[in-house]
């Protein structure tokens, strides 16, 4: 198994604010690795980090053996990195079929319908309502929608900031059965989530981050069973 | 016959404030800045195509092309030079700059062609006549209807069906999520710009052929009316730009020739203030709420 990311020692800002403070991770091929800590630990701001949104001012971030830290965000798509961005930023005003062809806008086009084809294989749902405008999808169709875009880029990595976010239960659990079989069909996958029993859960290895700084790290299972994850996040 | 003539020529009117609005408004839903100097590149427009037919001794179709091209690369070096700087700025500073822009050109202009209007004679002359030489419609408005028809179905092709022209709509909701996508914002928005001001030429030419004069502010009141077109029809929406434009232009044909000709501007903000008030996102203007 070979190493996709190394993220190391990077330290973000917002103006005077010190966001992360020195964190340092690896996601393997073929794993899923989670994040997870409360509102405000730096979860979101890890992977805006990775994705190019926002910069470290130190460190480094190895994707597929190439330091990306100053790599503009447009380009990582086609290097083989897609993100599902917190609250789903779908383009409420196109249809959902248009939102998918943004998805595959580095792609070729002559490969476009067959990927098309194996989203909504995957996603039915979306094969019924694809001439509609996406904003007046429901929040987990919305989700999926999020989902099966950055599907279309044929992702190396595909990062997830709190999918499960303002969802109901039960569609949490149709959500995390998705990253499961994702997950089986070989995608590689970076999650980072409030939901610490869901993401533990579905996790090969887990970090824990606290104001900044991770604070645990372990397998998935080491940590839903550590008495501080479970004091901290699983309510006991 | 009357009502019938000043409708023509308020359509003709309208098409050119519909094209230039079609320019407004995509700059503003994709870079959402309001580019006051758009109304300037139009004049930059009537000069470079006046230019290339007097002094170069081109075809009106050559003249045309050629100021396209200038204003198009216009465009783009002015949003790479003023505006591309600013793109995390607050809005207020990108709006001062292009009021800058704007006299930037405006005296450039003055200085460069002279305070003194020219003469333009119309890329085509004539006119036909209709039911007995009662009713006479000029070629250039004609030409003018037609050619903001054939604007707004090409744009609403390019936007509708073209991978360019879906990303550019991408961008205009969402530019992080766009990048996401792997979209080159920058290069979309200077895209952008480089369409409206091409347009912003053709609207000089067909401008300058229907008023047959030309200085160096002549852009900047149909400039402030296709924007008032942009904002009445929804500002961000390329058929509320049409629109507006039209309806505007004929608004405003009417008010001269039935009510006054010194109120009809101060009719026609009367009807963007009366709509505003009425409908706040305009005629066709979108309002989609987000789910959370």
């Amino acid at each position: 198994m070979g190493q996709i990311l190394k993220v190391e020692n990077i330290n973000v800002y917002y103006g005077a604010i010190h966001a992360i403070k020195g964190i340092s991770f690896d996601v393997n091929e073929g794993e899923i690795v989670t994040l997870i800590g409360a509102n405000g630990a730096g979860k979101s701001t890890t992977l805006q980090t990775i994705s190019g949104l926002l910069h470290s001012q130190t460190g480094s971030i190895i994707f597929n053996g190439e330091n990306i830290s100053h790599v503009p965000s447009h380009k990582l798509v086609r290097k083989g990195l897609a993100q599902v961005p917190e609250g789903r930023r779908i383009f409420l005003q196109m249809s959902v079929e248009e939102n998918l062809e943004m998805g595959a806008f580095t792609q070729k086009n002559s490969g476009v319908d067959e990927d098309l084809e194996a989203v909504y294989e995957r996603f039915p749902r979306l094969r019924e309502r694809k001439k509609q405008i996406a904003g007046t999808l429901s929040g987990g169709e919305q989700q999926m929608l999020a989902m099966g875009r950055a599907l279309m880029s044929h992702p190396k990595l595909l990062m997830l900031d709190e999918p499960s976010m303002g969802l109901a239960p039960i569609l949490v659990e149709q959500i995390f059965d998705i990253i499961k079989e994702l997950h089986k069909s070989g995608t590689t996958i970076l999650l980072v989530e409030q939901n610490a029993q869901m993401a533990l859960s579905v996790a090969d290895r887990a970090y824990v981050l606290e104001t900044g700084k991770i604070t645990l790290s372990g397998t998935g299972r080491e940590l839903a069973e550590s008495d501080a994850v479970k004091k901290a996040y699983l309510g006991g | 016959m009357e009502f019938l003539s000043y409708l023509i020529s308020g359509i003709s009117l309208g098409s050119v404030y519909a094209i230039i609005a079609l320019g407004y408004t995509m700059v503003y839903g994709i870079a959402k800045m309001l580019n006051f100097a758009h109304g300037d590149i139009i004049m930059v427009g009537g000069y470079v195509s006046l230019m290339a037919i007097s002094s170069m001794g081109l075809p009106s179709w050559a003249a045309v092309l050629l100021a396209m091209l200038v204003c198009t690369v216009l465009g783009v070096v002015i949003e790479g030079l003023a505006y591309k700087p600013l793109r995390a700025a607050p809005s207020l500073a990108v709006l001062i700059t292009a009021i800058g822009v704007s006299y930037f050109l405006q005296n450039a202009a003055l200085l460069v062609w002279g305070a003194n209007p020219k003469a333009y004679s119309p890329v085509i002359e004539g006119a036909f006549k209709l039911f007995d030489g009662r009713l006479t419609v000029s070629y250039i408005a004609l030409l003018t209807v037609l050619m903001c028809l054939v604007i707004m179905v090409a744009l609403s092709f390019f936007t509708g069906k073209t991978k360019m022209g879906k990303a550019m709509r991408a961008c205009s909701e969402d530019k992080a999520a766009a990048q996401l996508m792997g979209i080159n914002v920058n290069s979309t928005i200077s895209l952008t710009f480089a369409i409206g001001s091409a347009l912003a030429a053709i609207a000089g030419v067909l401008l300058c052929s229907s008023y047959t004069s030309l200085m160096p502010t002549t852009g900047s009141m149909p400039g402030i009316k296709a924007f008032t077109a942009a904002v009445f029809g929804g500002i961000g929406s390329i058929p509320g730009a049409f629109l507006g434009g039209l309806l505007l232009g004929i608004i405003e044909s009417m008010a001269k020739a039935y009510i006054s000709t010194q109120l009809a501007n101060s009719i026609v903000f009367a009807v963007l203030i009366v709509t505003l008030l009425v409908r706040p996102a305009g005629l066709l203007g979108k309002y989609v709420p987000e789910k959370v």
